[in-house]
């Protein structure tokens, strides 16, 4: 009721001086607009980039390294403790490219609570056949279903299903790159031999670009079975663990204790791509200090008008309190009119700022290096816009607080003397 | 009769530009229908007075009551709250919101009290309206009225929540001598006919002879009650 009051007079403020309110309320919109437009494209763009990389890579790879034994044989003797040791031409013993025990292995890692799924994976090396021409070829054997579902190997089919290749045995998901050098297309068989000698048959049942041409030229995707019969191994034979984790932070942790548990090479992703986060974290910094400076600015603009209104509205004041308003019925009614702007501009922002981010979201955007990205990414993230509003709110009312309160020191006396 | 307002030695002191004692232990009172004048050459410190008496000033020494309550040493929330609902203003220059309506005008201090429904206090304004015979322009916007309409409707405002007292700052100091004659009628029904007491600072002679008391000030001292 009381409240009622001070409302109505900030409105009628408000509306006697419509060209004021509504240039106060657009830099107020202009503020939040451009936060949400920027940060709806920026981690959108970030999601994407972040992705190209993050969603392909395992947060733990294990695999087996061609490496030196360490230590070497001489450190562990005691007779030549005391000695210096030099060991020229040091040669790593024969290695089993697979991962001993990989199945076991597979079983208990996927045990672990902070483990959403372990994917086997078999690397062959191969040729593809093409007339008399032999093009190296660099096969990976995968379970496609998995595939698809942990490592959105389907946002780099641009032809054809993944999911083909379940149901054809012999099926291969051809680099995009070979295609066109063999000009084949879907439905087409290929023959690759292996490195052993034999030749076997696929049958081509989608296309793969990863967007580096390099990799195009050489990768393909098979089964994981018909990996094993390329390379003439086993069921067993496993070339490569890929981990997917809950939260990827855990990953380095978890990476250290599998190595030394259980020997192998287990590298965590932010060891295999340190400098991402980097990235991804000064563009976040750079919208928000742009978004920030935006609202900075709008908020002098509140600044000015209320302050240029209460110079005006001396006379009201001093009316207001000899007829008995209180300084702070005073301050309120003007802090209103901040807050009020505030909503008004804050909420057309909203409006403003999802209308521009679906406008971009829209636009063509085509790049050879993501295949099925046809538009702009936008991210619709509703946290940006609840951020948006605290901020025209906070904004808006520390904009209003300063004049508001020289409103309520303002003393009648003095302009009614001044008369 | 019941005293409605007193002064105990009121003194009061300007620091700028350089120290100078306004007022002098003023003391007298008010009763209950008096309808008092002030009266003395500029300067001696009329106004000064009444901004003291009407709480809006509160550096000053001595005590002030109304309706037999000290009002000396009360917070500033506490003193809006008595002109809110006490006191009544009428000022030389007419003071009105001039972006609302004569109605919202005279409407605002009893909203602003909250004792009775906006309904009620719309009808109270607009019999306040009545009485000085300005109900037809209810609707206008402020600004658009003429000086002698203005002060009528600060009149009406004064009147909203039925006070103890008016005071008027030179009330018809800016209107001519047939509105001047208007105002002095409807403060002299309003006294006679409502039992209000009234406090009028003044420079015109005329109004103030027909006033039941004069009060003459000189250099911040009452020479003659």
């Amino acid at each position: 009721m009381k409240y009622g009051i001070i409302l109505s007079i900030a409105r009628t403020h408000l509306i006697s001086r419509k060209r004021q309110t509504i240039v106060a309320s657009l830099g107020v919109t202009f503020g939040i607009a451009a936060y949400i437009i920027m940060m709806s494209f920026m981690t959108g763009l970030n999601g994407l980039l972040d992705g190209m990389i993050l969603n392909r890579t395992p947060h733990i790879h294990i695999f087996n390294e061609l490496s030196p034994s360490t230590p070497q044989p001489i450190d562990r003797s005691q007779a030549y403790r005391q000695h210096a040791r030099i060991v020229r031409s040091v040669r790593p013993k024969k290695n089993i490219s697979r991962i001993r025990n990989a199945s076991a292995l597979s079983r208990e890692i996927t045990a672990l609570k902070d483990v959403r799924a372990v994917t086997p994976m078999v690397r062959a090396q191969g040729f593809y056949l093409g007339g008399s021409n032999r093009l190296s070829a660099s096969l990976i054997g995968v379970d496609a279903v998995k595939e698809a579902k942990f490592y959105q190997l389907d946002d780099y089919v641009v032809q054809g299903s993944s999911k083909e290749l379940q149901i054809t045995q012999n099926g291969i998901i051809l680099g995009k790159g070979v295609a066109d050098k063999l000009s084949l297309k879907i439905g087409d068989k290929i023959q690759i031999g292996s490195p052993n000698g034999t030749i076997f048959q696929f049958k081509i049942v989608a296309f793969y670009q990863s967007g580096l041409a390099d990799i195009d030229k050489v990768q393909s995707y098979i089964n994981l079975k018909a990996a094993q019969r390329l390379m003439g191994e086993s069921v067993n034979y496993i070339t490569d663990l890929n981990v997917k984790l809950y939260d990827m932070n855990k990953a380095p942790q978890l990476a250290k204790s599998l190595t030394r548990t259980h020997g192998i090479n287990a590298v965590d992703i932010q060891t295999a791509n340190a400098q991402f986060e980097t990235g991804s974290s000064i563009r976040t910094l750079i919208s928000y200090a742009v978004s920030i400076t935006l609202l900075v600015v709008a908020g002098f603009g509140i600044y000015n008008i209320l302050n240029m209104l209460i110079y005006e509205k001396m006379n009201d004041i001093a009316i207001l309190k000899a007829t008995g308003f209180s300084g702070r019925d005073v301050q309120q009614i003007f802090l209103s009119q901040a807050m009020i702007i505030g909503i008004i501009g804050g909420a057309l922002g909203l409006i403003v700022g999802y209308f521009i981010s679906w406008l971009i979201s829209r636009a063509p955007f085509e790049t050879e290096a993501l295949p099925t990205i046809k538009t702009y990414p936008v991210n619709f993230d509703p946290v940006f816009y609840v951020i948006a509003v605290c901020f025209a709110l906070v904004f808006t009312f520390l904009a209003g607080f300063l004049p508001s309160r020289k409103a309520r020191k303002i003393d009648p006396v003095d302009i009614i003397r001044g008369q | 009769m019941s005293v409605i307002l007193e002064s105990k030695n009121i003194s009061k002191y300007f620091h700028q530009p350089v120290d100078f004692q306004v007022l002098k232990d003023v003391s007298f009172s008010i009763n209950k229908g008096d309808f008092v004048s002030i009266m003395g050459k500029s300067g001696c410190g009329k106004s000064t007075l009444l901004y003291i008496l009407s709480t809006m000033d509160t550096d000053y020494e001595g005590e002030l009551f109304l309706n037999d309550v000290l009002l000396t040493g009360k917070d500033h929330n506490e003193l809006a709250k008595v002109r809110n609902e006490q006191i009544g203003f009428v000022f030389q220059f007419h003071y009105l919101l001039s972006e609302f309506t004569v109605l919202q005008n005279v409407m605002l201090p009893g909203l602003k009290l909250g004792k009775k429904s906006p309904q009620d206090v719309e009808q109270d304004a607009m019999d306040k309206l009545k009485l000085l015979g300005i109900e037809s322009e209810a609707t206008k916007i402020a600004s658009r009225l003429s000086g002698g309409q203005k002060q009528r409707v600060a009149i009406a405002r004064a009147l909203i929540n039925d006070p103890l007292i008016i005071m008027g700052d030179e009330p018809t100091g800016n209107l001519d001598s047939k509105n001047a004659d208007n105002v002095y009628n409807i403060f002299r029904e309003l006294s006679h006919e409502k039992g209000l007491s009234l406090l009028i600072v003044t420079h015109d002679l005329d109004f103030a002879k027909r006033t039941d008391r004069i009060i003459t000030m000189e250099d911040g001292q009452i020479v003659d009650n």
